[in-house]
C-alpha cells in the first residue's frame, strides 16, 4: 500500500511513543504486583458498572450503530465540517488556529499564553495536550501548567504519566495518593488520611486557589458541533466549569476528529459516552460554549498530528471514531495485567494499540498491534463499534511489511512463516512435514532441549509444558485405516 | 448430506485423539463423515501474524479441499472464525472477485462442532456418558466471534453422569492468542496463571473447551502448576460412552 506522504505525529515531541517495545515494557510492569492489584480492582468494578447501565437501555445496539454512522459521516466529510465549525466559531468571536502537528500546536498555544503575560495556567480534560506534550513546551517558555482533574493532578504531582484515558491515576491506590499529596502539596494537613473524601477535599483546597488566580485555561474537547460552533466537555468534578468560566483567556486544543455535524447528534453521544466511560447514566457536569463570551477571549486549536494520515488507510480509519470512553481498556485482559505505561503512549489499551501506530506511523510503534490475544472483548464494548481485533490484524500486516522493507535479510519469523505456508500449500508437502513429528518427539524428549528452545519458543516453556507429541498424525492413521477398510 | 471433517492442522499434528473423537461422535449420530485429505491448514496463524499474503494459497487450498461438501465441521471455534470472518477480507484486499464468492460460499457451509450438532443436526443429547466433574471454558472465538452462546453448555448438560461445575471468570481470555503466547509470553503467562487458578478452584477434574489450541495452553499451565486437573476437548467428552 502506498501512502501519499501525509505527515504523521513528529518524533521528539509529545507522548505517543514508548522507549522500549511493548513485550519488554510489559515484562517490567508485570513485576509490580501492587500495580496489578490496583488495576484488577479498578477495572473489575468499572466493568460491572458499565455492564449494568448499558443493559438498562433497550436500544443500546441502535445507539451504537447511530454513533458509528455519525462518526463515519464526520470522517467522510471532515473538510466540510471543519470549515463549517471554523466559520461558526469565528462568527461568535472565537479565533480558530490550524495545527498540522504537535510542534505547530504547541507553538500556537505557547505564543497565545506568552501574549497574555501569564506565568501559570490551569488545565482541564485534555489528553490531546498530553499527546502533544504541551506542558513540556510551556515549561520551556517559563509557564507552569496546573492539571485540575483530580486524577491528572495526582499524576502530575507524582511526576508520573497517565496510564488510562479516563482514570489517568488508575495505577495508584489511595495510600499512594496520600503519600504524593503529603509530599507535594505545600500547605496540606500533615494528618491527612487515605479516606477518599479527605483526599478529594485536600485536592479541592489546593486547586481552589489556582482557579481563582489563573488568567489562562487550556482545555480539551469531547465534542465540537459543526452547525453551531459549540464545544462540549463532559466531566465529573466541576473543575471544567471553573477552568472554562473564570480565566480571561480560554484555549481549547482538539483533535480534528472530535466533530459532530449537528447539535442533535449530542443526543446519541451523551448517552453512549458516560455509560461506556464511568458507568454512569449521565456524568455530573456537561459544559458547552459557543465562541467567545464577554470578558473572555477564546482560541480553538485544531490538531491533526497524524489524523489525516490515519484517515488515508481504509482499514484503519475507523479508529478515528473513538470518543475516548476507555471501555476497551477496562475489559482488556492484557491492559488489566500490565496497565497503561507499558504501551508507551497516552493512548493505551486496545484503542491505543490501533491508534498510536497510525498516528506515529507503524515504524515507531510496530510492537503495539501484537499486544493482544484478539479475544474480541474490546469490540464488544466499543460504543462506536470499532472493530479493533480486525484492525490489529491489518496493522500487524503493515508492521510485517515495514520490517521486510527495512531489512535486507528476512527475519527468523518470516522464514518460518514462508516455509509453513509452503509446506501447507499442498497436501503432499504437508503430509511429508507431519511425518517429521515423531522425530521432534525424540528431540523434545530431552528436557534440556525443551528448556533451551531457541528465540521466542522459550517463551512457551517459561510458563507451560509442551504438549505430548503423538506417535502418528490424525491423517496418517485415517489413511492407514481407510486402506484396511473396504 | 455430505459432511467433511475440517480437522485443523493443530489437531491433525498434535491432538489426533480429538480427530478420532469427532469421527466417532459424528458416526454415532449417523453422519457419514469424510476427511478430505486435500486440506492442510486454514491459514489463521499466518493471517493473525500479519502474513495475509502467505495465507492466500492456504485459503485457496481450503476452498478446493471442501468443494462439494454440504457441511464442513471443525473441532475449533477459532479456525471456523477465521474462515467466516477473515477470508473474505483477505480476498477483497486482493480484489479477487471469484475468491470472494468462493469463500462466502465456504463460510456458509462451515460449522464449529457445537453449532453443527445443535443447529444442523438439531440434537443436544448426543448419548454420551462421562462420569466426571467437568468445567467449561468458553473460548474467546466461541464466545465473541462465532457467538455460539450456550450451545456447548446444553450439550454438556445432557451428558449422562457428568458433574458440570461453573468456572469463575469463564469469559476471560486464557492468554493463548496464537503467536501472542510466544511474542508476549510474560503477559500470556500472567493471564494463564489466573485461568489455571480458576480451573483449580472449580474443583473440576477436567476443563473442556471448543479449541485444542486454548486447551494446549491451559493444559501446559495446569501441568506446570502441578495441578491434577486435565484438559479434554468438547468432542472427546461428547464421544465418550459407557
Amino acid at each position: 500500500m502506498t501512502y501519499l506522504g501525509i505527515p504523521g505525529a513528529p518524533r521528539g515531541v509529545g507522548h505517543l511513543r514508548g522507549e522500549e517495545p511493548f513485550p519488554d515494557a510489559a515484562r517490567e510492569a508485570l513485576k509490580n504486583t501492587q500495580l496489578r492489584d490496583n488495576l484488577r480492582n479498578a477495572t473489575t468494578s468499572i466493568r460491572a458498572k458499565r455492564a449494568a447501565v448499558v443493559a438498562e437501555l433497550p436500544d443500546w445496539m441502535e445507539l451504537r450503530a447511530a454513533g458509528a454512522a455519525i462518526k463515519d459521516d464526520v470522517l467522510a466529510n471532515l473538510e466540510r465540517y471543519l470549515l463549517e465549525l471554523e466559520a461558526n466559531v469565528t462568527r461568535r468571536g472565537g479565533v480558530v488556529h490550524w495545527a498540522r502537528d504537535a510542534n505547530e500546536a504547541n507553538a500556537i498555544a505557547v505564543n497565545l499564553v506568552l501574549g497574555t503575560g501569564a506565568k501559570e495556567i490551569v488545565k482541564v480534560k485534555s489528553i490531546a495536550t498530553q499527546e502533544i506534550g504541551l506542558n513540556d513546551a510551556l515549561e520551556v517558555a517559563g509557564i507552569s501548567a496546573i492539571e485540575t482533574d483530580l486524577a491528572e493532578l495526582i499524576v502530575q504531582l507524582g511526576h508520573d504519566w497517565p496510564s488510562h484515558i479516563l482514570v489517568p491515576a488508575i495505577h495508584r491506590n489511595r495510600s499512594e495518593i496520600r503519600d504524593i499529596f503529603l509530599r507535594e502539596m505545600p500547605d496540606v494537613d500533615p494528618e491527612l488520611s487515605n479516606d477518599p473524601p479527605a483526599l478529594a477535599e485536600a485536592a479541592r483546597r489546593h486547586l481552589r486557589k489556582k482557579f481563582l488566580s489563573a488568567q489562562v485555561a487550556v482545555s480539551g474537547a469531547n465534542f465540537a458541533i459543526a452547525e453551531t460552533g459549540t464545544l462540549a466537555i463532559v466531566e465529573s468534578e466541576g473543575n471544567g466549569r471553573m477552568c472554562l468560566t473564570l480565566p480571561r483567556t480560554l484555549i481549547t486544543v482538539m483533535g480534528i476528529e472530535k466533530l459532530l455535524p449537528r447539535w442533535r447528534d449530542l443526543e446519541v453521544f451523551l448517552q453512549l459516552l458516560p455509560r461506556s466511560a464511568t458507568g454512569e447514566r449521565m456524568n455530573p457536569y456537561t459544559s458547552m460554549w459557543t465562541g467567545a463570551v464577554e470578558g473572555q477571549a477564546f482560541h480553538l486549536i485544531l490538531l491533526d498530528n497524524g489524523r489525516t494520515a490515519t484517515l488515508a488507510d481504509p482499514n484503519g480509519r475507523t479508529a478515528l471514531r473513538c470518543i475516548r470512553c476507555s471501555a476497551c481498556l477496562n475489559v482488556c485482559p492484557v491492559y488489566e495485567r500490565v496497565g497503561g505505561h507499558a504501551y508507551g503512549s497516552v493512548y493505551p489499551g486496545p484503542i491505543g494499540a490501533v491508534l498510536s501506530p497510525q498516528l506515529t506511523g507503524i515504524d515507531d510503534n510496530a510492537s503495539l498491534p501484537f499486544a493482544s490475544t484478539l479475544c474480541g472483548a474490546c469490540l464488544e464494548v466499543c460504543p462506536v463499534a470499532i472493530d479493533i481485533p480486525s484492525m490489529l490484524v491489518h496493522l500487524r500486516g503493515r508492521a510485517v511489511e515495514y520490517r521486510q522493507q527495512e531489512s535486507r535479510l528476512p527475519s527468523g519469523e518470516s522464514v518460518v512463516m514462508s516455509s509453513m505456508s509452503m509446506a501447507m500449500g499442498s497436501p503432499r508437502r504437508w503430509n511429508a512435514a507431519l511425518r517429521f513429528l515423531p522425530l521432534s518427539k525424540k528431540i523434545l524428549a530431552h528436557r534440556r532441549v525443551v528448556k533451551f528452545l531457541p528465540g521466542h519458543l522459550s517463551g512457551w516453556t517459561d510458563f507451560r509444558e509442551l504438549p505430548t507429541i503423538p506417535r502418528e498424525s490424525f491423517r496418517s492413521k485415517w489413511q492407514r485405516q481407510s486402506k484396511t477398510q473396504p | 448430506m455430505r459432511v467433511g471433517l475440517f480437522i485443523t492442522c493443530l489437531v491433525d499434528g498434535l491432538f489426533p485423539d480429538v480427530g478420532d473423537a469427532m469421527v466417532q461422535l459424528l458416526r454415532r449420530l449417523d453422519v457419514d463423515v469424510d476427511v478430505p485429505l486435500q486440506q492442510t491448514c486454514c491459514g489463521q496463524m499466518h493471517i493473525n501474524s500479519g502474513y495475509g499474503s502467505l495465507a492466500l494459497p492456504l485459503i485457496k487450498n481450503q476452498v478446493r479441499a471442501f468443494d462439494g461438501y454440504d457441511a464442513i465441521v471443525a473441532p475449533s471455534a477459532s479456525c471456523v472464525g477465521s474462515v467466516r470472518h477473515q477470508y473474505e477480507q483477505i480476498a477483497r484486499e486482493r480484489s479477487d472477485g471469484q475468491l470472494v464468492n468462493e469463500v462466502q460460499d465456504l463460510s456458509k457451509r462451515t460449522y464449529e462442532l457445537s453449532e453443527f450438532l445443535v443447529d444442523v443436526l438439531g440434537v443436544t443429547d448426543v448419548g454420551a456418558y462421562f462420569p466426571h466433574r467437568v468445567t467449561y471454558h468458553p473460548t474467546c472465538h466461541s464466545l465473541r466471534v462465532l457467538r455460539t452462546g450456550d450451545r456447548a453448555i446444553r450439550l454438556l448438560e445432557a451428558v449422562e453422569g457428568i458433574d458440570l461445575v461453573a468456572l469463575t471468570q469463564a469469559e476471560s481470555c486464557c492468554g493463548f492468542g496464537g503467536t501472542f503466547a510466544l511474542k508476549n509470553s510474560d503477559v500470556s503467562g500472567a493471564m494463564l496463571a489466573d485461568k489455571v487458578e480458576c480451573v483449580v478452584q472449580s474443583g473440576a477434574r477436567f476443563v473442556t473447551a471448543a479449541d485444542s489450541s486454548c486447551l494446549m495452553h491451559i493444559g501446559g499451565g495446569l501441568t506446570r502448576a502441578g495441578s491434577g486437573a486435565h484438559t479434554i476437548h468438547l468432542a472427546e467428552v461428547l464421544a465418550s460412552t459407557r
